[in-house]
């Protein structure tokens, strides 16, 4: 059974530490404190590997929950520190100075979620997308099919015919 | 220049060239915008529309025609997961070589391109990029369900539906994927058409010039490319 190891649970407020798998678990945290325990959990507990950073759009409760996923070799176990960012105007403190790989996932959550790191590198140039021009496309109130209904033409598609009504049609129109 | 003949509407008049590029009075030649370059690369670019070459008829064009099938250099551009069949092709179980297809590395030095599946909005601009350099005649083979009608991606923000709205296509393979023997077989068609003489892409491309183009500057919103790129 894990614990929240007490150098961090008397420095931060975080949550339970919920365990998924035997190799797997969260632990919540708020969003200002994130920089200095990701760097705490990399320099004195292991977590030294940065498996990605990702977002999940909670619009129900109007917040985007961001993920770092960490994963320390020596015990073969990951660590997801998740804090909550508000939808409106979302801006997170860049982590690009822990692990030098975070501005790629940043510059993607900028695009694809509209969320801003202030200072992360070429965090405003395009990533996947080029010349974007609606509200970001993973946030959820996106409407992906009328986008693509607006925006791409498509070819008619076959007309089929109920049988019977068609032969209806056909041979005793009176009675339609 | 003054042979080129708008045979269709514009799809969408807000996004047509600017009025500049429309035929002047008789003797002036038709001139590009360009309005996606900066000031001082616009002279790097031509500004010529292109020229409709053809269609030719008689026995030399047959001839040319006959050639032509037999020597089809296919642009190495993976445009999508359908390249991964074209692969197999080289092999020596299907042998692609023996109906003198073969992979060339440039546009300039290709003749057909193969639009390998889904086609996103950003390798569009690429696609469109290299159709324009290919040297006619030109022939376009359009695989997989996602060309056609944009197959399991028809309501993808990042995915076009008809690849056919922004450049001329001449021979569907549908599937998905389409196996290497589907391919084959829609090279062979590919052959047949150009035979007979109707793959004239490349013709149809100049003389809709403007309804093409409108296409694609629709859903291309970072243009920064010439609007014709010979």
């Amino acid at each position: 059974m894990r614990t929240i190891p007490a150098d961090i649970a008397e420095r931060f407020e975080v949550g339970p530490l919920v365990s998924k798998r035997a190799d797997l678990s969260t632990l919540d945290v708020d969003a200002k404190d994130v920089p200095e325990l990701l760097a705490r959990l990399r320099d004195r507990h292991g977590y030294r590997h940065l498996s990605f950073v990702t977002a999940t759009d909670q619009i129900e409760e109007g917040v985007f929950v961001l993920t770092y996923m960490l994963h320390n070799h020596a015990d073969n176990h990951s660590l997801g520190v998740k804090c909550r960012v508000g939808r409106e105007n979302a801006v997170m403190e860049s982590c690009h100075l822990l692990w030098e790989q975070m501005w790629t996932y940043q510059r993607e959550l900028k695009e694809l979620f509209g969320i801003d790191f202030p200072g992360s590198p070429r965090v405003d140039e395009s990533f996947v997308l080029e010349g974007w021009i609606d509200i970001p496309p993973m946030r959820r109130e996106f409407d992906t099919r009328e986008y693509s209904e607006r925006t791409f033409p498509t070819r008619p598609g076959r007309s089929t015919k109920d049988p019977a009504t068609h032969m209806k049609e056909k041979l005793y129109p009176e009675a339609l | 220049m003054s042979d080129i003949k708008f045979t269709r509407a514009l799809a969408d008049p807000d996004h047509a060239l600017k009025p500049a590029g429309r035929p002047g009075p008789l003797g002036k030649p038709l001139v590009l915008a360009n309005d996606g370059l900066p000031e001082e690369e616009k002279a790097w670019f031509c500004d010529a529309y292109p020229t409709a070459s053809g269609p030719y008829k008689g026995i030399l064009e047959n001839f040319l025609n006959w050639a032509r099938s037999k020597s089809l250099w296919i642009l190495g551009f993976g445009t999508g997961c359908g390249a991964i069949e074209l692969r197999p092709l080289m092999t020596s179980r299907f042998d692609m070589y023996r109906f003198g297809i073969q992979p060339r590395p440039t546009p300039r030095q290709s003749s057909v391109f193969v639009i390998g599946g889904y086609a996103s909005v950003k390798t569009l601009k690429r696609i469109v990029r290299s159709y324009e350099q290919m040297m006619g005649p030109k022939f376009v083979v359009a695989l997989g369900s996602c060309t056609i009608n944009g197959g399991m991606y028809w309501d993808s923000y990042n995915t076009i539906n008809a690849i056919e709205h922004y450049i001329p296509v001449d021979v569907y393979i549908a599937g998905c994927m389409p196996r290497p023997e589907a391919l084959l077989a829609g090279f062979k068609e590919l052959q047949r058409k150009i035979r007979r003489g109707e793959c004239e892409g490349a013709v149809k491309y100049a003389e809709n010039f403007e309804w093409y183009k409108a296409n694609q500057k629709k859903v291309i919103h970072d243009w920064n490319m010439p609007d014709y790129n010979y």
